[in-house]
């Protein structure tokens, strides 16, 4: 049985994981509203849902999760130096050629089951792993983390076909639905509502939560219907950028680099929710 | 021994290979009911497929992946790169009708870059057998091989008996003033040329490149320095495959040569293969004619 943490262990912990994310938004920056966004998430997930440990990361019998959207990498690298399995110290390298650490995940960060970063491929990787896990018997859960802005992607609504074609009831995909794509908010460029209905038109179970709000998470998760046969989508209602007020669901805060000064004022933030004073250009990457 | 028997012989003795499709299920009709759920049929979705390959891999398996040859290196590209490549996964490609053997499909179905944008996968293998025998020596070795590898598949009539079969060595058939180096289906039409070019007074080699990648330099270029021409002969662009790999080396090598590229500088038209042959101007005949051409000018 997996021991787990109480809801304010977890918001302290998801505090500390957003100071390192935050921290990485410098000396070249890094996707700060995606990271945020989906931090409590990842959080959740490692702390109280996933049979995944530092002594267990090559265990076939362990829990896998997946980051589809990939730039979200600082919130996984945060929470993976929290429990240990990544050392702090490391952290620091973000973006030094003598570490692993950038922008997208790399395998070998203790933790990272696999790369990604090009949009729409972890949806059917997963689905491989979820495949050999049914063909072996085995009860492994498996979670992949898409983006909203993701789901343009084609290989997406393919990989949603044949997952629910395949009866991959052992597959959780969790979309991180902050409403914003790299420039766009995602309904003024390519709208996906109603998502619920998308997805159950692929023949998906789907529920909807806060994705903030731990109660919530753990509701969803511990009542999760078993083995009919349906794949698992969780839309969780997230924002862009969760925390720090003054970059909140901002459309212009999607890759941040700050200076020192702005970063120290930013943690400040994180706790005092006091709107810093941003006036490091707004970067758009694509 | 064909094709599926060869997959069934290893699939029941070897838990780790599972076979996918992407509803191409010409050359492997009768698995489904003998393997059954290790017969992976994703539908019409190449990236799906390759997705899912890399996460079985990831999970210890050698998937078996099947497409037509043009869907699966080109639809599929940048999971193949992606996914496997980068990852280094021992996916096995089998690329269905490449080259000529797409016959009447028009150029849509026609894989005719997919060796040179395989070969651009660091870590990636090809194999082009000359027909299925030598296939299937080659796929013996090639499917518990821990790389990735594409096969354009090839399971025409042999007109030969091959000898043993080595990743990274091309087949010497013979030797000669003129080296003929191919893969795939014209190795037959090579050897038709031979027996024209001989009855003009050439001496002529022959040599089945078996896998361009790795490909097999030394021989190759002991071949190359001892021809006075040497002749590229492929169901491919010009740009990327064969003459491409040969014309690399020889620069990197600082050796002279003369080479003769005999490939495609567009798609070719659709017909039944022989008349696709004839039209397009690969047959035994029409190849021997080029080259005695090009002797002469």
């Amino acid at each position: 049985m997996k021991q787990t943490k109480s809801i304010k262990e977890l918001e302290h912990i998801s505090l500390k994981v957003r100071e390192h994310i935050i921290k990485m938004a410098t000396g070249g920056g890094c996707f700060l509203g995606a990271s945020l966004s989906c931090a409590d998430i990842i959080v959740f997930l490692y702390y109280n849902y996933l049979n995944i440990s530092k002594d267990n990361l090559k265990d076939p019998k362990r829990d896998y999760l997946f980051l589809s959207k990939g730039h979200d990498v600082p919130a996984l690298y945060g929470t993976l130096a929290e429990l240990g399995i990544l050392e702090k110290s490391r952290l620091i390298n973000h973006l030094k050629t003598n570490d692993y650490i950038y922008w997208h995940p790399n395998v070998n960060v203790p933790g990272v089951e696999f790369h990604s970063g090009s949009l729409g491929h972890l949806l059917s990787v997963s689905m491989g792993i979820a495949y050999d896990c049914k063909l072996k018997y085995t009860d492994n859960k498996i979670v992949v983390i898409l983006g909203d802005g993701e789901l343009n992607e084609g290989s997406i609504w393919e990989g949603a076909l044949v997952a629910s074609a395949k009866k991959l009831d052992n597959l959780i995909a969790v979309v991180d639905r902050n409403k914003f794509q790299a420039n766009l908010a995602t309904e003024d460029l390519i709208p996906i509502e109603p998502l619920d209905k998308k997805f159950e038109a692929f023949g998906w179970n789907v529920f909807k939560c806060d994705g903030h709000d731990f109660n919530a998470l753990e509701n969803i998760f511990n009542t999760l219907p078993q083995g009919d046969g349906k794949p698992v989508v969780i839309i969780a209602d997230t924002i862009r950028g969760k925390g720090l007020p003054s970059i909140e669901s901002r459309a212009d805060r999607w890759f941040c680099n700050f200076s020192n000064e702005e970063i120290n004022q930013l943690l400040e933030e994180l706790y005092s929710k006091h709107k810093t004073n941003l006036t490091s250009e707004t970067l758009v990457v694509r | 021994m064909n094709y599926e028997q060869l997959l069934l012989d290893l699939l029941q003795n070897d838990q780790r290979y599972v076979v996918l499709t992407a509803e191409n299920r010409a050359s492997i009709r009768n698995l489904p009911n003998v393997i059954q759920d290790r017969f992976i049929d994703t539908g019409i979705a190449e990236q799906t497929m390759i997705g899912m390959a890399a996460g079985l891999a990831l999970r210890g398996r050698i998937p078996i992946v099947h497409a037509l040859a043009a869907f699966l290196t080109m639809r599929a590209f940048e999971f193949i790169r992606t996914d496997i490549g980068i990852a280094n996964l021992p996916v096995k490609l089998i690329g269905a009708v490449p080259g000529f053997l797409s016959d009447g499909n028009g150029p849509a179905h026609q894989a005719i870059e997919d060796i040179s944008i395989m070969r651009g996968i660091p870590g990636m293998n090809i194999f082009c057998p000359a027909d299925e025998e030598d296939m299937l020596l080659g796929l013996q070795k090639i499917l518990p091989y821990n790389s990735p590898f594409y096969i354009r598949y090839n399971n025409s009539k042999p007109g030969i008996k091959h000898s043993n079969f080595e990743i990274g060595k091309a087949e010497v058939l013979s030797s000669g003033e003129i080296t003929i180096l191919t893969y795939g289906i014209l190795l037959n039409e090579a050897l038709k040329a031979k027996k024209i070019l001989e009855s003009a007074g050439k001496s002529v080699g022959i040599v089945n490149i078996r896998t361009i990648k790795p490909f097999d330099k030394g021989t190759i270029l002991n071949l190359c320095t001892d021809s006075k021409l040497v002749v590229t002969l492929e169901d491919h662009f010009l740009t990327g495959g064969l003459f491409s790999v040969l014309s690399e080396l020889l620069v990197l090598e600082n050796l002279n040569c003369k080479v003769f590229p005999l490939a495609l500088n567009s798609w070719f038209k659709p017909a039944m293969l022989n008349d696709v042959m004839e039209f397009e101007r690969f047959t035994g005949k029409a190849i021997a004619d080029k080259i005695l051409k090009e002797i002469e000018s």
